[in-house]
């Protein structure tokens, strides 16, 4: 392997592992993109550097510049990382409710942590970033729901990374989040190979909808509005925190320690397995399980732990 | 009749029932059947051009049923349909 110049040429060219142990259906195989394997830990180191480096050469960044993104977490690890090695400062608005683990990782990198309400989930803190982005125009928000640099990354990167290591794949499962993956990815995927099927998992909306106070203060990521989201998907369905953690647990029994939303992919792709005669389906594990040891979610009892991360943001 | 599980925003056009059981085959004869009978939730869920409302998801047991068919989505007995806003994701 040759020199690196610096960690940021380890993002992507995740590797696919075979878990096709847990299959419901010897002819169904079922691989796992690994993305903790990016330096920061998680898919959103891509879209990180990606945002960065087309602010950049739009001549947004000068020496020194503020930033400020909403964020569940990953996004802003990622996004520390790089601010830290290039001189930007990064304020990241953060539910108040994600994992310890989270939280320190953010300040390993020296970013600002500003917290917003629990009980609204990732719609605050998109609210609170937009807020306070329009309250200081000096600060440079990149807003990954709506900067298609997000998408791009997936487009450029993850997509013809699968293509390239299994051009037999039949469905791809991912979660929805910003839906910047599924749109890269789905878009990729189905320009190389029509027949591709694209499906989403989503975490239950649980507390934050209770915290919107009418239809209208609903939210859809700009991205997947002007990315045809719609479109393109084939399913979307919800997987809630009792089947993620069961199935985060069976990835470990094949060494695979990867984050609860991985376990969440991983249902939604059995459901799929179920569906199908046969086939090879890719699903996205978004990130390593470090971040949520915290939570307990290996080792205590099932439905303590489900009671955790139902206060927890996970997603 | 299937149940359908209303968020918070809705229940006060239901008085208050976080649940409630209406007769209907496809997913928008349900949504139709709802807003007749609770007349506060009307316009909210189907648009006038008949579309579903842009930041309402209706889940049929666990799926989207804009991935489905639509408001034409078949419903059978013993289905669970839950209706929730449309909000932000976290980072996936």
């Amino acid at each position: 392997m040759p020199v690196l110049r610096s960690v940021l040429d380890l993002i992507g060219n995740t590797p696919l592992v075979e878990v096709s142990a847990l299959s419901p259906k010897p002819a169904v195989r079922i691989l796992a993109k690994l993305e903790g394997q990016n330096p920061g830990g998680s898919v959103k180191d891509r879209i990180a550097l990606s945002m960065i480096e087309d602010a950049e050469r739009r001549g947004l960044l000068t020496p020194g510049a503020t930033l400020i993104e909403a964020s569940s977490g990953n996004t802003g690890i990622g996004m520390a990382i790089v601010c830290r090695m290039r001189g930007y400062r990064l304020k990241t608005v953060l539910p108040r409710n994600v994992s310890i683990e989270r939280r320190q990782l953010l300040e390993v990198w020296h970013a600002e942590i500003i917290d917003s309400p629990a009980n609204e989930g990732s719609n605050g803190a998109v609210r609170v970033a937009q807020e306070l982005a329009s309250a200081h125009p000096e600060w440079t928000f990149l807003y990954q729901y709506g900067n298609p640099a997000n998408p791009r990354a997936h487009y450029e990167g993850t997509g013809p990374e699968i293509w390239r290591d299994c051009p037999e794949i039949t469905h791809f499962v991912a979660g929805l989040g910003t839906s910047g993956t599924l749109l890269g990815v789905g878009r990729f995927l189905k320009e190389a190979n029509p027949q591709v099927q694209v499906w989403a998992v989503e975490p239950p909306a649980g507390e934050t909808v209770e915290g919107l106070r009418n239809l209208d203060a609903g939210y859809i990521p700009p991205i997947f509005l002007e990315g045809g989201g719609e479109g393109l998907l084939d399913r979307k369905t919800v997987v809630g925190p009792r089947d993620s953690i069961e199935w985060t647990r069976r990835l470990a029994d094949l060494g695979v320690f990867a984050g609860i939303s991985s376990g969440a992919a991983l249902a939604g792709a059995i459901k799929c397995a179920n569906a199908i005669e046969q086939g090879t389906i890719v699903f996205m594990c978004s990130d390593g399980g470090w971040k949520y040891l915290s939570t307990g979610a290996w080792t205590g009892g099932l439905d303590e732990v489900v009671e955790r991360a139902r206060r927890t943001v996970y997603f | 009749m299937p149940d359908v599980n209303l968020p918070n925003l809705l229940r006060q056009h239901a008085g208050g029932q976080r649940s409630v059981s209406v007769e209907g085959a496809t997913i928008g004869e349900i949504l139709e059947a709802l807003q007749g009978e609770y007349p506060g939730m009307a316009g909210q869920l189907v648009t006038a051009d008949g579309e579903l409302h842009k930041f309402v998801n209706v889940y049929l047991n666990d799926d989207d049923v804009r991935y489905m068919d639509k408001l034409d989505t078949e419903v059978h007995a013993g289905d669970t349909i839950s209706i929730l806003p449309a909000v932000a994701g976290g980072d996936e």
